[in-house]
């Protein structure tokens, strides 16, 4: 029999732990749901937007009847939960009700905190927190004139812009001198005051409310200052308080909030918690990013996948009143340790403000233009180091050349203008989904409409579009984890391969207590590279998980056929070569023979079974592989140089073949190609390489980080050397960087923008004792490295099941 | 009816990997998990006929080496939002030795 699980509160976090569980493992529980509310589930947030008649409340359901229906969860909508019993494992709702339980799931949400002054129950007297607030703030505005609302938060505002759209009088009452103090300061808060004066709203600053005065309804307020006020209707906002009643009866340990530990376990370790009731490490949370991060862990360990651990979030605020741009996040106010980068124009309504430390932001205000909030929310929580984009940080990410998606233009892109080139999605398409499936993060996007779910090139938009789309509701990722099998970042897995010693990926997923068996074609792929790239010597290849072209070596085609490139060295080649190449393409009958973009030849349309064959051929006329199928050093590309060019300053094609020596069979992070032009004329196009060189009379011009592929990226300088040996040793201990620093599938040019050139300036140009220690650990591992798959395969014997069926059948 | 064909020893295919049967009309790929069990699907992906047999073996599942689809390896369907279905073979391991059914 399958265990029961209850959860009790049908809201937001509650349901995403539900859904969130129904993902990984939709059979394990019978699932019963208690809701006070006597609906689906909805988005809380919308209320807003709801209240302003910008929305419906259709609009804002997020689990309809139907969906309960669908996936056999019993809901008792409209249903108190009014006892637990821990030892007989029920809970009964008030009107009797009883369910048992295996496993609870307490998601109660929390409560509007009213104010307990005299007066404070009469009619018309509400709070702002669900669908019947909203009915009766809507009916207010149809039969009343003049609204009050108690508390110039986030909430306040909203629910005053709101009642203001439907031609209502609005005051706001509001303690401090600031609006909006715990987010904002008080420049800001000034603007934004004097924005929503502009509207028409009117404000009672640093006013304390004494009591509600009324016969029966509300008719007005007395302040503690003897003056008063005229209202038909007060809305308090002035805070929520973990709704925690029903955990405290049931004897659960609670302070502010439910007491849960990392795994959102309570005290009875039978029963979880998520959502605004929980009390974790001391914090409690009161926006929807951190709970859907809670109720991510949570289904996590209901799965009994037992893994992954909510370690608490760090938040960002967004006010969602139309008209009214604001953003903040961290700690906006700093102190005598941190610097402040500001800018400020009373006039056109902008302000920003940066708190920086140590390098790295820390905190951020922004009013009137908002659209770098992701970018600043997102170097916070990744702590980057920020010093080489001091200069630029307060334009935002658009101002630092090509490294910006562009997409600071979200809301003027056209509904048919493509983002993802890789599936054919257009943005409308994206706008769509997240609005009609109800999706909040990049994973869901990815999973309804493909949108870079292949190359991921376009990642940097889909993002931008859920949060242009989203608004506030947007969970910007803490740090990405690597895949979903696992909740930790590229860099926790490397440092933990590096630490723990982990030489296989198993040994990986064992010590990281991955969420899949044997995880997906993702970290499997990553994996397989980081152990290796840490480990040269120790780790073990794991053949099944590199992709088919790597298990092959050969690129796998659109018709299952492969195609086939040798190497030719600093992009020369002789007689002998051309003609073992054209023998083979006749003797295997290659229907074409093409001049690739990395100076060689390919041949296309080869069977999988034949590969082994024409390899041998070519390796009996002195050809290897040429990697044209990995993530691997693929090409040097040289031009002809000092030999025959009248502007030659430096011998380019010899210099190419030595580099291409050193570093050919070498696997990296993505592709990665090289290049050495002979004088500045650059005809080998080394400024779009991942490491190019160019030739000058007084020596050689080192260049990194350059892409010519779907975004073309021209390369940073890192330095001038003088002699061949030096490019050789800058050039190794480059690429020993880069391998151990990239993650898996970022190219250099990503990588060189997400760390900075002044890292690799420090590591590669300017410690000498660095640049040998890496170049030596890149001459180590290639000693391992430099083998000819090919040779191996055709004449070695090594994977022969990969090459032909285990069996023929011929009936 | 069944009509079951003997096509080689569990240790011919590499674990969270796959071989190829050749028949006259179609190419068959047998899978084997990580925790060796077998499974047989036509060796045609449902989007664009990728062969499946080239992909990435996890789980119970397998990723087309064309456009990255997964495909569920005991029930031929394409999982997640995509849509499609490619035909499933039953398969037994007995001693060893693999059998499918071509029915
Ligand atoms: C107007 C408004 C605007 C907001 N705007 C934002 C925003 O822009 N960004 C943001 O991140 N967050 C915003 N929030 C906050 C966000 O909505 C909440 O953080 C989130 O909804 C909390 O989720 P929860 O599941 O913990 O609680 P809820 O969504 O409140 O769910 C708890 C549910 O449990 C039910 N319940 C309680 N006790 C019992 C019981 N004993 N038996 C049965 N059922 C019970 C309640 O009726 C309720 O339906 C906003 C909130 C409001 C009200
Ligand atoms: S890059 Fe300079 S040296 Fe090389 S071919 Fe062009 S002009 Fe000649
Ligand atoms: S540009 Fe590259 S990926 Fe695109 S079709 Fe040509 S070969 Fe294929
Ligand atoms: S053919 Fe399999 S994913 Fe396209």
């Amino acid at each position: 029999m399958k265990e029961k699980l209850v959860v009790i509160g049908n809201g937001m976090a509650g349901m995403r732990t539900v859904e969130e569980l129904l993902k990984i493992n939709p059979e394990l529980y019978d699932i019963t749901v208690f809701g006070d509310e006597p609906y689906g589930n909805y988005n809380r947030i919308l209320l807003s937007p709801v209240l302003a008649g910008e929305k419906t409340i259709d609009d804002i359901m997020l689990n309809t009847m139907d969906w309960y229906e669908e996936n056999n969860i019993k809901l008792h909508a409209g249903k108190r939960v009014s006892e637990i019993n821990r030892i007989a494992r029920t809970v009964t709702a008030s009107d009797g009700l009883v369910e048992e339980y295996d496993r609870l799931l307490i998601a109660t949400g929390s409560k509007p905190f009213m104010i307990p002054i005299p007066g404070h129950d009469k009619e018309g007297v509400i709070a702002f927190r669900d669908i019947k607030d909203v009915d009766i703030m809507l009916e207010a505005t149809r039969n009343y004139k003049h609204a009050t609302i108690i508390g110039g938060g986030l909430l306040g505002l909203e629910a005053a812009n709101g009642m203001m759209q439907h031609g209502m009088k609005v005051t706001v009452v509001h303690l401090s001198d600031t609006l909006m103090e715990r987010q904002m300061d008080s420049v800001s808060g000034k603007m934004l005051r004097n924005s929503l004066e502009e509207k028409g709203m009117d404000f009672r600053m640093e006013a304390q409310t004494a009591e509600i005065t009324g016969n029966g309804r509300v008719t007005g307020i007395n302040f503690a200052d003897g003056t008063s006020l005229e209202t038909d209707l007060v809305v308090m906002a002035v805070g929520i308080r973990p709704n925690i009643e029903l955990a405290q009866q049931a004897g659960l340990h609670c302070e502010r909030g439910i007491v849960v530990n990392d795994t959102l376990q309570t005290y009875d370790p039978k029963i979880y918690s998520v959502g605004e009731c929980v009390q974790h490490r001391g914090d409690t949370y009161g926006l929807v990013a951190p709970l859907f991060e809670m109720a991510k862990v949570c289904a996590n360990h209901l799965a009994q996948m037992g893994i992954g651990l909510y370690q608490g979030s760090v938040t960002s605020t967004k006010l969602k009143v139309t008209g009214i741009d604001l953003f903040s996040a961290g700690d906006f106010t700093g102190d005598d340790t941190t610097e402040e980068l500001v800018i400020q124009d009373a006039g056109s309504g902008l302000y920003k403000k940066l708190v920086i430390k140590n390098n790295c932001l820390i905190g951020a205000v922004l009013y009137g233009d908002t659209k770098e909030g992701a970018w600043y929310f997102q170097l916070m929580r990744s702590a980057q180091d920020i010093s080489d984009i001091r200069d630029k940080l307060l334009f935002g990410e658009s101002h630092l050349g090509d490294s910006g998606h562009g997409g600071d233009h979200i809301a003027d892109m056209s509904d048919e203008t493509e983002v993802c080139g890789c599936n054919g999605v257009c943005k409308g398409d994206i706008v769509k989904a997240i609005t009609t499936e109800g999706l909040f993060s990049l994973d869901e996007v990815r999973a309804h409409t493909k949108a870079s779910a292949s190359c991921g090139s376009c990642t940097g938009l889909v993002e931008q579009i859920l949060e242009s789309t989203l608004g506030s509701d947007y969970e910007t990722p803490e740090s990405k984890p690597l895949c979903l099998c696992t909740d930790h970042p590229h860099e926790e897995v490397r440092e933990a391969i590096r630490k723990q010693k982990l030489t296989s990926i198993k040994a990986v997923r064992r010590a990281l207590n991955w969420k899949t068996e044997d995880g997906c074609p993702a970290c499997r792929m990553s994996l397989n590279y980081y152990v290796q790239s840490a480990w040269h010597n120790e780790a073990q290849d794991d053949p099944q998980s590199r992709f088919i072209n790597e298990r092959a070596h050969a690129n796998i085609q659109k018709d299952g056929k492969y195609s086939v490139i040798p190497r030719m060295w600093g992009g020369m080649t002789t007689p002998d070569e051309l003609r073992a190449i054209a023998d083979a393409a006749e003797k295997y009958e290659i229907r074409d023979v093409h001049l690739t973009g990395g100076q060689r030849i390919g041949l296309y349309g080869v069977e999988k079974a034949v590969l082994p064959k024409i390899w041998k051929d070519l390796n009996d006329a002195g050809m290897v592989s040429g990697h044209a199928y990995g993530k691997a050093m693929r090409t040097v590309k040289t031009c002809v140089g000092k030999q025959w060019c009248r502007f030659g300053t430096q011998n380019s094609t010899e210099l190419g073949i030595k580099l291409e020596e050193l570093t050919w069979a070498s696997w990296m992070p993505h592709k990665f190609k090289l290049a050495v032009s002979g004088c500045p004329r650059n005809c080998a196009e080394a400024t779009i390489k991942d490491f190019g060189v160019v030739c000058v009379d007084s020596g050689y011009e080192l260049h990194i980080g350059g892409n010519g592929g779907i975004k073309v990226r021209a390369t940073d300088l890192l330095c001038n050397v003088t002699t061949e040996e030096e490019v050789m040793e800058y050039c190794a201990a480059f690429i020993q960087f880069y391998r151990e620093d990239a993650h898996y599938l970022e190219r250099t040019a990503p990588w060189v923008e997400r760390i900075g050139l002044s890292r690799i300036e420090d590591v590669v140009v300017k410690d000498e004792a660095k640049r040998s220690h890496y170049a030596k650990r890149f001459h180590e591992a290639q000693k391992i490295s430099q083998i000819d798959p090919w040779k191996e395969r055709s004449t070695n014997g090594v994977a022969a099941h990969e090459f032909t069926s285990i069996k023929v059948i011929n009936a | 009816m069944s009509n079951w064909i003997e096509v080689g020893q569990l240790e011919e295919i590499p674990q969270q990997g796959s071989r190829v049967v050749k028949t006259k009309g179609f190419d068959i790929a047998i899978f084997r998990t990580i925790n060796d069990e077998v499974f047989a699907i036509k060796d045609a992906c449902p989007h664009k006929q990728g062969q499946l047999s080239q992909g990435i073996v996890h789980g119970k599942k397998v990723t087309c080496p064309l456009h990255n689809w997964t495909i569920s390896l005991e029930s031929g369907e394409a999982l997640g939002h995509d849509e499609g279905c490619t035909n499933v073979f039953t398969a037994r391991v007995e001693k060893g030795l693999i059998s499918i059914d071509l029915g």
